[in-house]
C-alpha cells in the first residue's frame, strides 16, 4: 500500500496502538532547553525514576541567556537559577549539555541539525514548539508541554494520536530577493494562522526541492504559526550532503546502512493526503506582517488591508490588532518608520541567513537611529562568520554582532524590544507583547530586514 | 494537582477573543519558575493589568468583571496556539478553572490541558454563540458538563456532546495520567527498542 513519507516513520515508531485512542510512540531524540524542563525534572524526581535513555537527550540553553558578555554569571536571578537547575539536572542524570561557554551551545533548533544529532527518518521532540524546524531533514519533530516531556524522559515515549496529513506543493521559482522565509509567511497569509490545525504538513515541489537546507529549515520551522503539528520535507541530495561528516552523523559503514534507509524516505507517488494545497512560487513577493498573528502578512508592495475587505465578524479582532501595531488599514506598509531591526532567532540565525546579509549591507551604512541587532544561532555560527569576516562587514555598518541565544525572540531574557517601538525581526512571531511589552513587531525575511536597517523604514530590498 | 474530572456545574466566565495565544495567556516573563505552582496570579497577566502593576486593573477586561466567575472559561476559536509552554495550563487551572470551552484548541495546548485534568471542550460555532449569549445575558448562568456523557448543557435545555478520545477519558475520570500508563508498559518498551 502506498504511504506518505509521515506514515513511514510514524508506523516505524508505534510501540502499541491503544484501541480507540493514542499511540504509544517512540521517540529517538529528545531535546531540552532550561524553560520547559525544570518541573519535568522535578516530577521524575517525586517519583523516584531515573532517565530512562539519557544517551539520547541533549540539552542547551537558550532561552534566558543574555547575548553579550556570556562569561559572566548572568544577572538576572531567576533566568540563572533556571540555567543553573539545567547543569544540575543533566549532571545528576548523565545527559549531554551543551550550555553556556561550550563551543556547541545555541538555540536547540540550530544546534541538533548543525551537530548532524537531526536525522532523516527519526522521531524527535522538545518542550518547544519550534521543534518542527527538525523536520526539514524528514524526520518526525514536533513540540511537546512539560509534562510529556517527564514522560519521555522517563519512558522514551508518547502518548499521541496520529494527526491528518497535509501537502503543500510549490512550484516555479521563486523572484530575486524572496526566500524561504517569503514561502511561508505567504502560505500562512493565504490559509491563516489556523489554517492547518490538527494537521502534520509536508512541503514539497519543485521550489522546495531547490533550497538549501537552512531555508528548509526556516520553512518546517514556522509549521506551527499555522497551527500544523509540524512540517516535514523528504529527504534528498541536499540534505545528505548537509549530514556528511557532521560530528554527530554516521560514519563509514553505519552512513551507508543509513543512507540507503534514508533514500526510502519519501511519500509514494500515489500515496493519499487529507488535504493538499498547491502554490506558485512566482506569485510570492518579499513578504511583512502587520499584525499581531503570523497570519497577517503582505507583500512589501501591498497596504495594509483596507476594512472593506474583511467580514465584519473579523472586524473588532483587527482593528485591535491595528491599534496594538499603530497602523492604518489601507495604508502602504512600504514607508513604515522602523526602531529595531532583530536578525535572529531558530527561524533565520543560520551561517546563510547571516551571509545573505551581509552580502546585502557590505559597504553601507544602517540608517541612523535605528539599533540592529544580529544575534548568531549558535556558537558555532558565530565562529563561522568571523572566520569568513561578516563581523566587520556588520561592525562597518553599524550592526551589533552579538552572542547566542533566542535573545529578542521573546521577551523572557535581556534583550527586549521597549514598547511602542516598531521592531522588523526574522523570528516567527508578532503576538501582542513577543518581544517585550508593548512590542511591536513585523516578521521578514532576513534580507527584507536588512533592507529596513539601511533605510529606516520597510523598503523592497528589490529597490536597493 | 492530579485531579479526576467527572461533572462540572458552574457559571462561566466569557472571554470573547478569537486565536488566543499562550504568550497571551502567560507572558514569557513569567516563565521563569521552576515548579508548576503559583502561576494562575500570572493568567493573562498583561490583559488583566496596566505596566504590569496589579494596583492598576484594566476593569475592561473580563477577569476583572466581578459579575463573571466560574470554573469553566468560554473562550473564543482557535483557543491556546502559539508556544508549547504547558505555563499555559497551569496557570488556567491553577486560577481555578477546570474547563475550558472553545469551538477549536490549538494541538499542543489540547494535550496539555488534558495532560493537567483541565478539561478542554470543543463545541460547534453556533453552539459556542449560543453559551456566549446565554453567559453575557445572564452571569450566573450555570453551564453543565458531564464528561461520562460528554455533554454539555444550558439549564434552558440546550446542549451538546463533544468529543474526547476514549483513552483519555478515562484518564481523566479515574484521575490517571499518561506516565502512570507509560511507566506500566515499560517492558514492552524495552522489548519493541530491541526490534528496532
Ligand atoms: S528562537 Fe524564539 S522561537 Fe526559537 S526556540 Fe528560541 S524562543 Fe523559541
Amino acid at each position: 500500500m502506498s504511504k506518505t513519507l509521515f506514515e513511514k516513520i510514524w508506523e516505524k515508531h508505534v510501540v502499541r496502538q491503544l484501541d480507540g485512542g493514542p499511540a504509544v510512540l517512540y521517540i529517538d531524540r529528545h531535546f531540552i532547553h532550561e524553560v520547559t524542563s525544570p518541573q519535568a525534572f522535578k516530577g521524575l524526581e517525586q517519583r523516584g525514576l531515573p532517565v530512562f535513555r539519557p544517551k539520547q537527550v541533549v540539552a542547551t540553553a537558550d532561552h534566558n541567556v543574555p547575548t553579550v558578555d556570556q562569561h559572566l554569571p548572568i544577572k538576572e536571578a531567576l533566568s540563572r537559577i533556571q540555567v543553573e537547575q539545567l547543569h544540575e539536572n543533566c549532571a545528576k542524570y548523565g545527559i549531554e549539555l551543551y550550555g553556556l561557554g561550550h563551543p556547541f551551545q545555541g538555540i536547540v533548533h540550530v544546534i541538533g541539525p548543525e551537530l548532524g544529532v537531526t536525522q532523516p527518518g527519526m522521531t524527535i521532540v522538545c518542550g518547544d514548539s519550534h521543534t518542527s524546524t527538525h523536520g526539514a531533514f524528514g524526520a518526525i519533530a514536533f513540540g511537546i508541554g512539560t509534562s510529556e516531556v517527564e514522560m519521555v524522559l522517563a519512558t522514551q515515549c508518547l502518548l499521541q494520536s496520529k494527526p491528518k496529513t497535509m501537502r503543500i506543493n510549490v512550484e516555479g521559482d521563486l523572484g530575486t530577493g524572496v526566500t524561504a522565509k517569503d514561502i511561508i509567511l505567504y502560505v500562512i497569509a493565504q490559509i491563516s494562522a489556523s489554517g492547518a490545525t490538527g494537521y502534520f504538513v509536508e512541503y514539497a515541489g519543485s521550489a522546495i526541492r531547490k533550497l538549501s537546507m537552512e531555508a528548509r529549515m526556516t520553512i518546517c520551522n514556522m509549521s506551527i504559526e499555522m497551527g500544523a503539528r509540524g512540517g516535514m520535507i523528504a529527504p534528498d541530495e541536499t540534505t545528505f550532503a548537509y549530514l556528511q561528516g557532521r560530528d554527530f552523523a554516521p560514519k563509514g559503514e553505519a552512513w551507508d546502512a543509513q543512507l540507503a534507509y534514508w533514500k526510502t524516505l519519501y511519500s509514494d507517488t500515489d500515496a493519499r493526503f487529507d488535504l493538499e494545497l498547491h502554490f506558485k512560487a512566482e506569485d510570492i513577493e518579499p513578504m511583512v506582517t502587520y499584525g499581531t498573528n503570523p497570519g497577517m502578512g503582505i507583500a512589501v508592495t501591498a497596504a495594509v488591508p483596507a476594512e472593506e475587505t474583511l467580514a465584519e465578524k473579523d472586524l473588532p479582532a483587527y482593528r485591535k490588532a491595528l491599534e496594538y501595531m499603530g497602523l492604518q488599514a489601507g495604508k502602504a506598509i512600504q514607508g513604515q518608520k522602523i526602531d529595531y531591526v532583530f536578525i535572529g532567532s531558530c527561524t533565520n540565525s543560520r551561517i546563510e541567513d547571516l551571509r545573505q546579509v551581509a552580502a546585502l549591507v557590505a559597504g553601507k551604512q544602517k540608517a541612523p537611529g535605528v539599533e540592529v541587532w544580529v544575534v548568531p544561532g549558535s556558537k558555532q555560527v558565530e565562529e563561522q562568520a568571523r572566520r569568513e569576516g561578516l563581523d566587520k562587514i556588520f561592525e562597518a555598518a553599524g550592526f551589533n554582532l552579538r552572542q547566542p541565544g533566542c535573545s529578542a525572540c521573546l521577551g523572557m531574557n535581556e534583550d527586549k524590544i521597549p514598547a511602542g517601538k516598531y521592531c522588523i525581526s526574522t523570528s516567527n512571531r508578532n503576538f501582542e507583547g513577543r518581544q517585550g511589552p508593548n512590542a511591536r513587531t513585523l516578521l521578514a525575511s532576513p534580507l527584507t530586514a536588512a533592507a529596513a536597517a539601511l533605510t529606516g523604514e520597510v523598503s523592497d530590498v528589490r529597490n536597493l | 494537582m492530579s485531579k479526576a474530572i467527572q461533572y462540572i456545574k458552574s457559571s462561566a466566565v466569557p472571554l470573547a477573543a478569537e486565536n488566543v495565544d499562550t504568550d497571551q495567556i502567560i507572558p514569557a516573563r513569567f516563565l521563569k519558575a521552576t515548579s508548576r505552582d503559583g502561576f494562575g496570579k500570572n493568567l493573562f497577566r498583561d490583559w488583566r493589568y496596566f505596566n504590569d502593576d496589579e494596583g492598576q486593573p484594566k476593569s475592561d477586561f473580563i477577569l476583572n468583571n466581578p459579575v463573571f466567575k466560574g470554573k469553566i472559561l468560554l473562550a473564543g476559536k482557535n483557543f491556546g496556539c502559539g508556544s508549547s509552554r504547558e505555563h499555559a495550563a497551569w496557570s488556567i487551572k491553577d486560577y481555578g478553572f477546570d474547563v475550558v470551552v472553545s469551538s477549536f484548541f490549538a494541538d499542543i495546548f489540547k494535550n496539555n490541558a488534558l495532560n493537567n485534568f483541565l478539561l478542554p471542550v470543543q463545541v460547534s460555532d453556533a453552539f459556542l454563540q449560543t453559551l456566549f449569549a446565554a453567559v453575557q445575558a445572564n452571569p450566573q448562568t450555570e453551564i453543565e458538563v458531564d464528561l461520562e456523557k460528554q455533554s454539555i448543557a444550558l439549564p434552558g435545555g440546550e446542549q451538546e456532546t463533544f468529543d474526547i478520545n476514549s483513552y483519555k477519558k478515562t484518564c481523566l475520570l479515574n484521575g490517571y495520567d499518561d506516565l502512570d500508563f507509560l511507566l506500566s508498559i515499560k517492558p514492552e518498551i524495552e522489548a519493541f527498542e530491541k526490534t528496532f
